[in-house]
C-alpha cells in the first residue's frame, strides 16, 4: 500500500533512502518539515544533523561535508537560498557534489510565505557570482519529488555538480500517496578519489579549492566545466508532453503549476479545444530541442507559458522556440496561485 | 652525514609567499610539527581561510579545503561531522574570523564542535593592503583609519579569547604570541594542547596567536616584534582563558 | 469519479484532520488523492482550510476553484466559499455554529448540528468526525467500514478516544 506523505517529509525520507547521511539547515517557512524530519531520522541511520546559525553557515557546512566525500544536503526557501548563493558558487567551482532543496515562496525581499516560482532565474542561470550551473529539477508531485531525490546524489556524484530541487510552498505542504523506494546500498558506491576524507598523504593529498588565481588556469577550468554542462544536457534533460500530438495551443509550465495546467488542458479538451502541455522536469538543462520540435510543428499555433512569477521561464521558452511561434504569458505571483479555470479563461480569451 | 634537523613532513616543499618578518610561517610550522607529533598524518583535514593565509592549502601537507571568507569553522564543522575519526582544523586571520566570520566562529564554539581553530591576530587586513581589522588597536593606523583607530569613529577592538571563553562549548582557549624564541616554544605547547583536546574528543579548542605584519604596519621586522610584545600584549594579555580538565 | 472538497473553519476545529481522514481513507481504499492544507500564521487561531481531491485517476490540479463539496465548520467559511461551489454541488453546514442558511438554490445544503452531536457522542472535539460521517454517507466515496478502520488506526496511540470518535462517526453517518 502507498503511504500518505507530506511533500517535505517525503523528500527527506527519499533523501535518506538515496544515501543522505548529513543535513545542515536553518529554519524558514515553508520547508521546516524537512529539517524537523531529518533532525531525528538521520540519527537512526547513523548520520548527522546540524541546525546551523544561518543559511550562510549551512551551505558552508555542506561544502565541508560533501568535500570530505559524504552524501549530504541542505534545504531552505527563497530568502535563505539567496544567502547561500556565495557558497553555491564556491561549491560549483570546487566541483563538490551535493543536493539543495528550495521550496520557493513569494519574493522579492522577505516577500511572503505562500507558493511562488520567482527563483527560476536564480536557480537556472547561476544565482551567485561567476560562470556556473547546477542541475535543477522542477518536480510536480510528491512522488516525482521522491523519485528525483532518490537519484539526486548519484547524479550529483556523477558530474560533481550540485543538484537543486526547485519546488514551491505547495509542493512541500501537499500530502499525496507515495511509494517509497528501498534504502540504497551505500557499500558499493564508487570511491571519491578527490575527496578530502583525511587519508591523503604527501603527494597524494587532496585539495578542495575554488581559487584559481592564474587567469589561464581559471579559464581552462571554466571551459572544462562547459563540457560537463554539455554532457549533462545530453544525458539528463527530462520533460513530459501531454496531449501535444494534435495541439494547436501548447501550454507550458513546470512544477506544481504544470499539474494545474494539466487540469486546464483536460477541461479545454472536454470543450473541444486542441490544447496540450509541455512540462520541463529539468529546468536546467532546459529541454530546448523538445520545444523547438513543437514550435516547428505545423499544427502548433502558439505557446502559453504559465508561471507563479512575472515571467521568467518564458525567456527560455522563447529562446528554445526561436521565434517560430508566438509565446504568450499567464502568471500569478506574490503567493497567489491560479486555478485550472483561471488558465482556461485566459486561453479562451487571449489565445 | 648525521641529520641534525629536518623540516616536518606535515609541511610541503612549496616556498611560502609570506612577507619578510611575517610570523605566519612560524605559525604554520608550529601547527605542522604538532600534527606530526600527535601522529595525525593520514587522518587530518585542514581548512584554509581567505586572507594572507589563503594559500595555506599549498603548505600544509595533508587534505585541505579552501573556505569562503569567514566560513572556515562551518566548513570544518561539516568535515568533522561526517568524518569524526579525522583531526580537523581551521586556520584563520582576524578579518576572516573576528569580522565577517564572527557568527561561524561563535556558533562552532558554542556547539562545542570537536575542531581546533588557529587564529592569527595581527590587527590588520594584510592581503588587501592594510585596512582596519576588528582587532586593530585604538590609535593604531590603518588605510581605513589613517589617523589611528578612534573608538568614536571606528568602534573598539574585539578580544576573541575572552569572548569565546564565556561559552560552554569550548574546552581549551589560550592566547600566545610569537615575538621571541621563548614565546614561540610556549605557542607550540599551547597548539599541542589544543590538538590534544581534539584527540581526546573534549570539545572545541582555540589558539589565538599574536602575530606581526611589518609590511602593513610600516615597520622593520624587529620593530614589528616589539609592537607585538608591547602594544599588542598590553591589550591582548597572554594566557589560558578556558580549560576543561575532566 | 473525482470529488473536489473544500473544508473550512477556524483553527482548532479539526478542519485539517477532517481533510486528512479523507486522504488516509483514499490510500486505504486504493484511490488517488491530494490534500493541500493552508499554512502559515493563518493556521494559528485564525481561519483554516484545506482542499482535498479524491479520484480514481491520478489527480492533476490540487488547487480547487470550483468545489463539488464545501464543508463549512463556521460562519466566515460559509460566507467565503458558498458562491464557489459548483452548480448541483453540496454544502455541509455546521449548524451548531452557523445560524444562517445557504442562500443559493442550485446546490444541496445539509445542516448538521455537529457540535451538539459531538457532545452527545461524549467528546465535543469530535464535531469534525460527526461531519466525516455525514460526508461518507453523502459522497459515497468510501464505505463506512473503510472510514472506521482509518479512525481506529489513526487513534491507535490514544485508544481511550476511539469509542467517542466511532460513535460520532456513526451519528453523522446515520443522520437523515
Amino acid at each position: 500500500m502507498k503511504e500518505l506523505m507530506k511533500g517535505n517529509e517525503a523528500i527527506a525520507e527519499a533523501a535518506i533512502r538515496g544515501g543522505c547521511r548529513a543535513f545542515f539547515g536553518y529554519p524558514i517557512t515553508p520547508q521546516n518539515e524537512i529539517p524537523e524530519y531529518m533532525s531525528w531520522r538521520l540519527f537512526e541511520v547513523g548520520g548527522t544533523f546540524v541546525q546551523a546559525e544561518s543559511e550562510v553557515a549551512s551551505i558552508n557546512m555542506l561544502y565541508g561535508a560533501c568535500g570530505a566525500g559524504a552524501r549530504a544536503m541542505t534545504s531552505s526557501s527563497s530568502p535563505g537560498i539567496s544567502l547561500m548563493q556565495e557558497g553555491i558558487s564556491y561549491i560549483c567551482c570546487a566541483q563538490v557534489p551535493c543536493v539543495i532543496v528550495n521550496m520557493v515562496r513569494g519574493g522579492p525581499g522577505l516577500g511572503g510565505i505562500q507558493p511562488a516560482q520567482g527563483d527560476y532565474f536564480q536557480a537556472t542561470k547561476g544565482g551567485g557570482h561567476g560562470d556556473y550551473h547546477m542541475i535543477v529539477y522542477g518536480p510536480s508531485s510528491v512522488q516525482e519529488c521522491v523519485n528525483i531525490m532518490y537519484e539526486a546524489f548519484d547524479v550529483a556524484d556523477k558530474y560533481r555538480v550540485p543538484v537543486m530541487i526547485l519546488g514551491d510552498g505547495m509542493l512541500g505542504q501537499i500530502m499525496e500517496p507515495v511509494e517509497l523506494p528501498p534504502m540504497k546500498d551505500l557499500s558499493n558506491l564508487p570511491k571519491k578519489e578527490w575527496a578530502t576524507d583525511g587519508t591523503g598523504k604527501g603527494k597524494d593529498r587532496r585539495i578542495i579549492n575554488s581559487l584559481l588565481i592564474n587567469p589561464d588556469d581559471l579559464e581552462a577550468h571554466n571551459n572544462y566545466m562547459l563540457t560537463v554542462y554539455e554532457e549533462i544536457a545530453k544525458n539528463e534533460t527530462r520533460y513530459e508532453e501531454y496531449m501535444t500530438e494534435d495541439a494547436e495551443i501548447v501550454l507550458t509550465a513546470y512544477g506544481t503549476v504544470a499539474r494545474i495546467a494539466k487540469s486546464a488542458v483536460n477541461i479545454m479538451r472536454a470543450n473541444g479545444m486542441k490544447v496540450g502541455l509541455i512540462r520541463p522536469i529539468t529546468v536546467y538543462p532546459f529541454p530546448n530541442k523538445a520545444y523547438k520540435d513543437l514550435a516547428e510543428k505545423a499544427s502548433v499555433k502558439e505557446f502559453v507559458c504559465v508561471e507563479l512569477s512575472v515571467g521568467q521561464m518564458i525567456e527560455d521558452v522563447k529562446l528554445a522556440t526561436e521565434g517560430k511561434k508566438p509565446v504568450k504569458f499567464f502568471g500569478r505571483n506574490g503567493g497567489n496561485v491560479m486555478s485550472p479555470e483561471d488558465i482556461v479563461a485566459y486561453v479562451t480569451k487571449e489565445a | 652525514m648525521a641529520v641534525v634537523f629536518e623540516k616536518t613532513k606535515m609541511l610541503t616543499d612549496a616556498p611560502l609567499h609570506y612577507c619578510p618578518g611575517c610570523t605566519h610561517g612560524i605559525a604554520h610550522r608550529l601547527v605542522a610539527e604538532v600534527l606530526e607529533e600527535i601522529g595525525a598524518e593520514g587522518h587530518v583535514v585542514g581548512v584554509a581561510p581567505v586572507g594572507c593565509a589563503v594559500f595555506a592549502y599549498n603548505y600544509f601537507n595533508c587534505d585541505m579545503q579552501e573556505a569562503a571568507h569567514g566560513r572556515a569553522p562551518a566548513v570544518a564543522t561539516g568535515i568533522k561531522r561526517v568524518t569524526p575519526q579525522n583531526i580537523v582544523f581551521a586556520y584563520q586571520g582576524d578579518g576572516d574570523l573576528a569580522s565577517i566570520g564572527m557568527a561561524e566562529i561563535v556558533h562552532a564554539a558554542a556547539r562545542g564542535e570537536k575542531i581546533t581553530v588557529i587564529f592569527i591576530n595581527n590587527t590588520i587586513y594584510g592581503m588587501t593592503g592594510g585596512q582596519m581589522a576588528p582587532t586593530t588597536l585604538i590609535g593604531e593606523k590603518a588605510t581605513t583609519c589613517i589617523y589611528g583607530r578612534d573608538a568614536e569613529k571606528n568602534g573598539n577592538p574585539i578580544k576573541m579569547c575572552e569572548l569565546l571563553a564565556t561559552l560552554t562549548g569550548p574546552s581549551y582557549i589560550e592566547r600566545v604570541a610569537l615575538y621571541d624564541a621563548a614565546h614561540v616554544r610556549m605557542a607550540k605547547k599551547a597548539i599541542k594542547k589544543a590538538f590534544t583536546h581534539q584527540v581526546e574528543n573534549r570539545g572545541f579548542s582555540f589558539i589565538e596567536i599574536l602575530s606581526s605584519c611589518p609590511t602593513n604596519w610600516g615597520m622593520t621586522p624587529e620593530q614589528a616584534l616589539a609592537f607585538v610584545k608591547t602594544d599588542m600584549q598590553n591589550f591582548y594579555p597572554l594566557g589560558v582563558f578556558k580549560e576543561v580538565t575532566e | 469519479m473525482e470529488n473536489k472538497i473544500i473544508i473550512a473553519g477556524f483553527g482548532g476545529q479539526g478542519v485539517q484532520s477532517l481533510g486528512m481522514f479523507i486522504a488516509y481513507a483514499s490510500i486505504h481504499d486504493g484511490k488517488e488523492v491530494t490534500f493541500l492544507p493552508s499554512y502559515g500564521p493563518e493556521m494559528r487561531g485564525g481561519t483554516s482550510n484545506c482542499s482535498v481531491v479524491v479520484s480514481d485517476k491520478p489527480v492533476a490540479s490540487p488547487i480547487i476553484a470550483v468545489p463539488d463539496m464545501l464543508i463549512a465548520m463556521n460562519k466566515p467559511s460559509l460566507a467565503k466559499f458558498e458562491n464557489k461551489v459548483r452548480k448541483g454541488g453540496t454544502i455541509i453546514v455546521n449548524s451548531s455554529l452557523i445560524d444562517t442558511k445557504v442562500q443559493r438554490e442550485d446546490v444541496k445544503a445539509v445542516y448538521i448540528n455537529a457540535n451538539d452531536l459531538a457532545v452527545e457522542a461524549g467528546n465535543v472535539r469530535t464535531a469534525n468526525i460527526v461531519v466525516l460521517g455525514a460526508y461518507t454517507k453523502m459522497s459515497g466515496d468510501f464505505t463506512p467500514e473503510v472510514m472506521k478502520a482509518v479512525i481506529e488506526k489513526k487513534f491507535a496511540k490514544k485508544p481511550k478516544v476511539i469509542p467517542a470518535n466511532i460513535k460520532a462517526f456513526e451519528m453523522g453517518y446515520n443522520l437523515e
